[in-house]
């Protein structure tokens, strides 16, 4: 199945997640609190390489698997919900400790309490589509 | 090999490998972003029948959906196989500050037994904090349209206004949390 390389790929993103600690409550609590440099160092040195491979796909220097130019899709502007959304996201990222990729890999650690951050992420993300139309 | 692996990656490691996966994504014509699939397993639940804005064609998704899949399987290696027990390597000043708050041995694990032991899950305050966090961290993902793989990796490294902006809303959030929600929540 062609699809197949994708679970490969979530499985090394889950093992570096994993490894570099970024699923660890506690990395996250030390980042809001600028005791510790290691997750800037990592999500600055992802963004940092994230912009050079992103200007050579631009340049086209690097090209698709199937030899066309790679596009990035754009982010809808809105600056209300970026903001706000944003800020939401802030709120519940600080207490759990987790972005969405690390609920996932904490699942995977086997932490049964991350089955109810799951479970509200989803219900969140639920009555955010509800409500969506009726919010700025 | 495996004990090499199995130690606490570095930032110089962790950093640039997640780039390494942004990459192999795009190389393969998909973009990187965890959060859209919070959307897709409501689809699978049922929530297309609520609103029009879950009415996502799931076929197209399927890559997105492994994805997630391979994350769980990659966690659930990391802790079979590559783990030596290490523990966290924190500022003793963020160790001190949490032992005021009531939490103790912090990064002996990667999670607070504080917050995240069954007995925790078995109280009302714990029950709700656990699911009140994933409720803000789902509508909020949703509502700005990304979380930090979408917007703060994917979204900066394209130099996306709207990215920066949620990006700025992450640590608005984070930091009105970490300083002043979490001192009152776990008040000891």
């Amino acid at each position: 199945m062609k699809n197949s390389k994708f679970l490969v790929f979530g499985i090394l993103f889950g093992i570096i997640l994993s490894k570099s600690e970024v699923v660890s409550w506690y990395r996250i609590y030390e980042m809001f609190k600028f005791q510790s440099f290691h997750m800037y160092g990592i999500i600055g040195s992802a963004v940092g390489l994230g912009i050079i491979l992103i200007q050579l796909f631009k340049k086209e220097i690097i090209k698709d698997f199937w030899g066309n130019k790679i596009t990035v899709k754009k982010k809808d502007s809105n600056f209300v919900r970026n903001l706000i959304g944003g800020t939401i996201f802030g709120l519940g990222w600080a207490l759990a400790g987790c972005c969405p990729g690390p609920i996932f890999v904490l699942l995977g650690h086997g932490y049964l309490a991350i089955v109810i951050v799951l479970f509200g992420a989803l219900l969140g993300a639920f009555v955010q589509g509800i409500l969506r139309n009726k919010l700025p | 090999m495996i004990d090499f692996l199995s130690q606490p990656w570095p930032w110089y490691a962790g950093g640039p490998l997640i780039a390494l996966v942004l990459f192999t994504l795009f190389y393969f014509g998909k973009s990187f972003g965890v959060s859209s699939n919070l959307d897709h397993l409501c689809s699978i639940a049922g929530a297309d029948k609520f609103s029009t804005y879950f009415k996502i064609d799931l076929k197209t998704k399927t890559w997105s959906l492994l994805f997630v899949a391979g994350i769980i399987i990659g966690g659930s290696i990391a802790h079979f196989y590559l783990s030596n027990q290490n523990a966290i390597n924190l500022n003793p000043n963020t160790v001190e500050e949490l032992a005021n708050l009531g939490f103790a041995n912090s990064g002996v694990e990667y999670l607070p037994s504080e917050i995240f032991s069954i007995d925790k899950l078995l109280t009302l305050k714990g029950f709700s904090i656990l699911l009140g966090a994933g409720f803000l961290i789902g509508f909020g993902t949703r509502y700005a349209g990304g979380c930090t793989s979408g917007h703060a990796i994917t979204g900066l490294s394209s130099l996306q206004f709207p990215s920066l902006i949620a990006t700025i809303g992450f640590f608005i959030g984070g930091l009105v949390m970490t300083w002043f929600l979490i001192p009152i929540l776990f008040n000891a």
